[in-house]
């Protein structure tokens, strides 16, 4: 059975992008003909929405509801901007990359059907500074696009004009948080904002703004092509579409595939990144990057989908795995995440500022054997206070996830470390 | 005082800027690309042509990871830190680094060739562990594979 893979199938295996020539013989804009054509902003509106298509950056948020958020006709406040979140920080995670870098056309189709959607007339690439290639790459695509007049005044004669640019960030994990975005293209600190007002009613300078995904923004043109029910139908479970899945770590073929939405973590494992390498055992993984629990053997029959991961108690984020094996220590992978959490907290708010950076201090000592029982009562103090509605944004919550899981599923190698006051993976 | 290219390049920015503000960050990249870093003058100069006050600039300037408030040597080896590249082996890579160039994190060269600093994730993690030096992403790097890499960069 051949598997269907919208997103990448036409991605070369060296990488190099696709022209707007070349995009356009795979089918390409013809998306963005029909919604200008023959579809209105809610028709748009309503066959993503059917699609039950869900943010591909890890929040797993139903797109087509987070659209109707925005005020539309002609009393709505203009201008109306529509973001494509390039910013792609979360550790382990590299799958816009890939997108971005392979086929630019697709993303920048999906935001000019996006924008259309929801009446916006601005929109940015925001794009992390760490993917030059993907900078070069985009500029080259928008110039393309706007000589063939799929971008700028009066688009294929429609009515509907949009402007876009790419925002190169300067760096920092905080950019990638949707109201922290926001912040860092007004030229500010990317310190989150209260929600309420969402961003869909209130967000750049005050006005509707919708932060999108790029793999998200991805699928929007192959939706608006072949309709609801096909892209329901690519999944097997109940959330629509496929998915770029990733595994790193010491499995035998790391990398990313594009699967069925709910394909299982074994399948993702065993079968395509080709289980352990020799001489490695299998002890666990973070399934969607950094910011999620852990999930052991016991687990790994789980469909990878945002309703299935959150049942076994953990989040398929980014969907992009971190296997951690048997001859890594745990402590010391916790330890690392946490020094990453600690640093790239923002300082905004006294629990993550201070809570972080006490984390990372207590793992070390664990590590390093000078750590004592009781620390591991303070850490998991740690995960109730940094608890989502403890914090300001979702940064420290998402920070403790592996830490109040590895506690939980790796208890017995926490205490080794406290009884026997050494690492015993060193 | 920024310079006429410098205030050409600001300009196009500003020129689709909804506030003088919001040209600030590529401002900032734009002064640390003719420069090589942002020093305080550089602060008080881009502050005055946005129209900001140089503290809140300067609020910015050293929020962001890649902006440099104080010199650096004639390229920067970025090495990631974290956790795929950790578990891949980030940590002989640096301390092969270190050996050779003789700095730590932080430090640039006496000859005033390589700054070395950590950074995040930088998304090629499937080919772990992963370097960038300036503009080029170096992955699969193992101690081994460093006098090669480095070699390029004089």
């Amino acid at each position: 059975m051949t598997i269907e893979r919208p997103l990448t199938e036409h991605i070369k295996p060296d990488r190099e992008p696709l022209s707007l020539k070349e995009y356009e013989q795979t089918g390409g804009y013809q998306a963005l003909r029909k919604a200008l054509k023959e579809m209105g902003p809610p028709d748009v509106q309503k066959v993503v929405k059917d699609s039950v298509l869900r943010g591909r950056g890890g929040a797993g948020f139903n797109t087509g509801m987070k659209w109707s958020f925005v005020p539309m006709g002609k009393d709505a406040p203009t201008p109306k901007y529509l973001v494509a979140n390039a910013d792609e920080m979360e550790p382990g995670t590299f799958k816009d990359r890939l997108l971005m870098e392979g086929n630019p056309h697709q993303l920048i189709e999906g935001m000019i059907v996006a924008a259309y959607a929801i009446g916006a007339t601005v929109s940015y690439i925001f794009l992390r500074h760490e993917y030059p290639r993907s900078e070069e790459v985009l500029n080259r695509a928008i110039g393309e696009a706007t000589a063939q007049g799929y971008l700028g005044k009066n688009i294929l004669a429609s009515g509907f004009s949009l402007e876009m640019h790419i925002h190169v960030s300067a760096g920092r994990y905080m950019c990638g948080e949707e109201t922290g975005l926001l912040n860092a293209l007004e030229g500010k600190r990317a310190t989150p904002r209260a929600k309420p007002p969402f961003p869909q009613v209130s967000g750049l300078w005050g006005k509707p703004t919708i932060v999108q995904n790029v793999e998200t923004l991805c699928n929007i043109p192959h939706i608006v092509r072949k309709g609801a029910d096909w892209f329901k139908g690519l999944s097997k479970t109940g959330d629509g579409g496929t998915k770029l899945y990733g595994a790193s770590g010491r499995v035998k073929r790391p990398g990313l595939w594009e699967l069925p939405m709910g394909t299982t973590a074994r399948e993702l494992l065993m079968e395509h990144a080709g289980g352990m390498r020799d001489g490695y055992r299998f002890r666990g993984l973070l399934p969607g990057g950094a910011s999620t629990d852990f999930l052991l053997d016991q687990h790994l029959d789980v469909p990878m989908d945002f309703d299935s991961v959150q049942k076994v108690g953990s989040r398929m984020g980014t969907g992009t795995m971190i296997i951690l094996d048997d001859r890594t220590c745990p402590v010391g992978m916790i330890h690392n995440l946490e020094h990453f959490f600690a640093q790239e907290s923002c300082g905004w708010c006294t629990p993550c500022r201070e809570g972080l950076p006490w984390t990372e201090r207590l793992l070390k000592a664990i590590e390093d054997g000078t750590g004592r029982m009781d620390d591991i009562e303070h850490l998991e103090a740690h995960c109730k206070w940094l608890s989502p509605g403890m914090t300001f944004c979702a940064l420290a919550p998402g920070a403790v996830e592996p830490l109040q899981s590895g506690l939980k599923y790796f208890r017995e190698d926490f205490l080794r470390h406290i009884n026997e006051q050494r690492c015993p993976w060193r | 005082m920024l310079s006429a290219e410098e205030k050409q390049e600001i300009d196009r920015e500003l020129a689709h800027s909804p506030t003088r503000q919001a040209a600030c960050i590529e401002g900032l990249k734009i002064v640390q690309r003719h420069r090589g870093w942002v020093s305080d003058e550089a602060i008080r100069d881009l502050a005055e042509h946005l129209q900001m006050s140089a503290e809140d600039l300067d609020g910015v300037a050293t929020f962001y990871n890649v902006i440099f408030r104080r010199p650096v040597g004639r390229h920067v080896i970025f090495y990631c830190d974290s956790v795929s590249c950790w578990i891949m082996g980030f940590t002989a890579v640096k301390e092969e680094i270190q050996r050779r160039l003789g700095i730590q994190p932080g430090e640039t060269t006496s000859d005033g060739r390589f700054t070395l600093l950590p950074i995040q994730c930088l998304g090629a993690c499937d080919r772990a562990p992963v370097l960038m030096v300036d503009r080029d992403t170096h992955t699969d790097v193992t101690p081994e594979t460093v006098e090669k890499i480095l070699e390029r960069y004089l």
